[in-house]
């Protein structure tokens, strides 16, 4: 693996790589007091967002230190984006200055993929942490290491995600990933939300979740984002609830061992009610916690991987 | 000497050209006057000038409708200098500069200085277009009368770039044009249905995260700008005809009777790329309206075969190297067109038999002059016509370099391409202005 672009180019192969990885350095770090593996030390990554984050940020941050990578962050107010310089520039600048990965956050869809092009004379590695509505590749990884821990595996499994999969880039990233691992992929939203073209995923589309529910292995719920609301996609906010929120009633709906997931931000009583959101069916915090490993993981093959030593 | 009395000295012989691709090669001379003197095979004269090409496709000098010169404002993307160049090594007698620069061209000061800038440069007939609302803003109708009445006597108006959205203001401008016989060319795109748009809704853009530009937003504009010249007596050109049901809609409305003046035109990108190439988010393939599906580019194909379609027009959009080089939705939208019209036409519609040598003077000559009322342009080549003439060497190949083209940008969209026949000289009122890729001003010099 080169850089980390998106989930569509993952292979089956390299996908579970990652993914056994990651198990690999949850069960190493299991029970450890200090969570430390000196396997990047000596290594800089550098984080680059241009968006807001919380997780995402903290989560690559605390995967790079508990390899013993040194981490800088960068964001894009406290830089010199903010004086008008080019993404360009901006990247051969942190490669320059030894970055042996970039990590990068941007609203531009596609930014990611132009920075790899940018850097590859210089070895310097990408990591796409989400660009615009384009690609998020490792939630999805996260996501696919949470549905393994959950349901033993991702193959065969049929999996739900509802809501706005016009603008959503988890939903794409996990559409691709999921049916790399041999899942069955359906897809729930208003007609609004859903991108004109979606027929070529090779996914099934539907608008009503109430029907779905009881075939699901695993549902996962997307953020209502605010500026959404007000788009005009549905009426209000209380009326996509009742359509497609996660609610106790709905839940009750789905087989036994069916998982809920949701990437996070919760928008709670929207997309997903408290109580769905705190249940045992519930992965959410597992998810965070997997994405650490999930990150750590990506890096390790990134920079310390075969590949890597040629 | 077919009977017609030279009206000045011989001047220029053009030996064995092929007008409009004819089997045998004929010799055509030119008299000072910058008018066709004779043709035929023509013994020693007294021209002072000669010009041997070998068998070459002669056609009447291209007209191109939709042109950004970017000067005034942008004169690092392109300056009417070099705008000029590429005008005349593509093969163009007469170019139309949109009104997008900064200043705006929306009064009678500044096009006057485009249509003098570009005299001054001397190589290809530069006609501004004038804005059809003060600024671009689409709110208010810009001062037409006075640019149609000032020195550049401006017949072509558009907000291209904008699209005049107002149906009121639009059908005020198709009226108001109406008093002078003007134009009023309309970028067609809805703004409410294409809020951040920055690719081809469909497929493609789906999986790529891109915002979509969907083709109704062009289509219900072009039925209802259709519906007000047919209303009103205006005349009405559509810009950049980009999918098949603008086509199709197209067909169906100049079928009937009472539509009015109604007139097209379709990019060479149009004609021949389609949105797969957005898989690298390069944004040399951005464009505005964007690079559709291959049914689109079939369509528009045949409707430039039928006539549905009028014209091609290049939509020649230089950029400054740092708005292209950046990420896709920050970069500007628009491709250089002028040193590859032809060439791209002979692609996609020649050598598929859609159009023949004959036709492709139609719809790169004689439809756009005839469309924007200029006399001297797309005439026949004939005795006594003016000599605006493209000789065309049909049989060469070549392979489209943007550090090669003239002009300091580089967004062609068809770098690395190689592409069928080659413009080899291009002779305006009499005068070469372009021969084997090198310009030729006939007042100054280029700086």
């Amino acid at each position: 693996m080169r850089h980390l672009l998106t989930a569509e180019e993952l292979d089956p192969d390299t996908a579970s790589a990652v993914l056994d990885t990651a198990d690999m350095l949850k069960s190493t770090l299991l029970g450890r007091e200090v969570r430390k593996l000196p396997t990047l030390r000596g290594r800089t990554v550098i984080t680059m967002f241009y968006e807001n984050s919380t997780r995402t940020r903290v989560s690559f941050e605390v995967a790079g230190k508990w390899m013993s990578a040194d981490v800088v962050n960068v964001s894009a107010s406290g830089s010199s984006t903010g004086k008008g310089e080019s993404l360009r520039d901006t990247a051969r600048t942190l490669s320059a200055a030894g970055a042996d990965c970039v990590i990068l956050r941007h609203q531009a869809s596609g930014a990611p993929q132009r920075i790899a092009e940018w850097l590859d004379p210089t070895g310097t590695r990408v990591v796409n942490a989400g660009d615009g509505m384009h690609e998020h590749p490792t939630q999805a990884l996260l996501d696919a290491a949470t549905l393994r821990e959950r349901l033993g595996d991702v193959a065969g499994r049929r999996i739900g995600i509802v809501g706005d999969l016009l603008h959503s880039r988890v939903a794409r990233s996990n559409t691709h990933l999921l049916r790399t691992l041999g899942a069955e992929v359906v897809l729930i939203a208003p007609p609004t939300l859903v991108p004109e073209g979606v027929r070529n995923w090779g996914v099934e589309v539907t608008h009503d979740l109430d029907s779905q529910l009881p075939g699901l292995d695993a549902v996962m719920a997307l953020r209502v984002q605010a500026e959404r609301m007000h788009g005009g996609f549905f009426p209000t906010e209380r009326e996509y609830s009742v359509g497609y929120g996660l609610n106790a009633a709905r839940t009750a709906k789905l087989p036994e061992h069916a998982v809920v997931l949701h990437p996070g931000p919760m928008m709670r009583g929207t997309e997903i009610a408290p109580r769905v959101a705190d249940s045992a069916r519930a992965a959410v915090e597992q998810q965070v916690r997997n994405g650490v490993h999930v990150r750590m993981a990506v890096l390790y093959h990134l920079l310390a991987g075969e590949e890597n030593t040629a | 000497m077919n009977g017609v009395e030279r009206t000045g000295r011989a001047r220029l012989l053009l030996r064995s050209v092929r007008p409009y691709g004819a089997k045998e090669p004929v010799d055509l001379l030119v008299d000072e006057d910058g008018r066709i003197a004779d043709i035929g095979e023509l013994e020693e004269t007294d021209a002072t000038e000669l010009l041997h090409a070998d068998g070459a496709v002669a056609l009447p000098g291209f007209v191109d409708l939709h042109t950004h010169l970017r000067e005034p404002g942008r004169e690092d993307a392109e300056t009417i200098e070099s705008g000029s160049v590429a005008a005349a090594l593509g093969g163009y007698t007469a170019v139309f500069a949109m009104a997008n620069t900064d200043p705006v061209a929306d009064n009678a000061v500044v096009v006057e200085h485009v249509r003098r800038r570009g005299e001054e440069v001397g190589l290809v007939e530069v006609h501004p277009v004038g804005a059809v609302t003060a600024g671009l803003g689409g709110q208010r109708l810009a001062e037409i009368g006075s640019m149609a009445r000032s020195a550049a006597r401006v017949r072509l108006f558009s907000d291209d770039g904008n699209c005049v959205h107002d149906p009121l203001l639009m059908r005020r401008a198709l009226e108001y044009t109406s008093a002078f016989g003007g134009v009023v060319a309309q970028h067609a795109q809805d703004p409410g249905l294409t809020p951040g748009a920055q690719a081809h809704e469909g497929a493609n853009a789906a999986r790529l995260g891109l915002a979509g530009w969907p083709a109704p937003a062009e289509e219900s504009v072009v039925a209802r700008d259709c519906m007000l010249a047919g209303h009103t007596g205006g005349s009405l050109h559509v810009c950049h005809v980009s999918s098949a049901g603008t086509a199709e809609f197209l067909r169906w409305w100049r079928s009937r009777p009472g539509g009015g003046s109604v007139s097209a035109e379709v990019t060479p990108h149009h004609l021949l790329l389609t949105d797969e190439l957005l898989e690298g988010y390069d944004p040399r393939y951005k464009v505005n309206p964007p690079l559709r599906t291959d049914e689109d580019v079939r369509a528009l194909r045949e409707a430039l075969a039928e006539g549905v379609v009028d014209c091609v027009a290049t939509d020649h959009a230089p950029h400054a190297e740092q708005d292209k080089d950046c990420e896709w939705s920050a970069a500007r939208p628009g491709m250089l067109g002028l040193q590859t019209a032809l060439s791209v036409l002979v692609h996609t519609m020649l050598r598929p038999g859609l159009l023949d040598w004959r036709d492709l003077a139609r719809v790169l000559s004689e439809a756009p002059a005839r469309i924007a009322g200029l006399d001297d342009q797309g005439r026949p080549l004939e005795v006594g016509e003016p000599a605006n003439i493209t000789l065309v060497d049909p049989h060469a190949e070549w392979t489209v370099r943007g550090e090669e083209l003239a002009g300091t940008a580089l967004n062609t969209p068809f770098e690395g391409m190689t592409l069928p026949a080659r413009v080899t000289a291009t002779i305006s009122r009499g005068r070469v202005t372009a021969r084997d890729g090198r310009a030729q001003p006939y007042g100054g010099v280029l700086r």
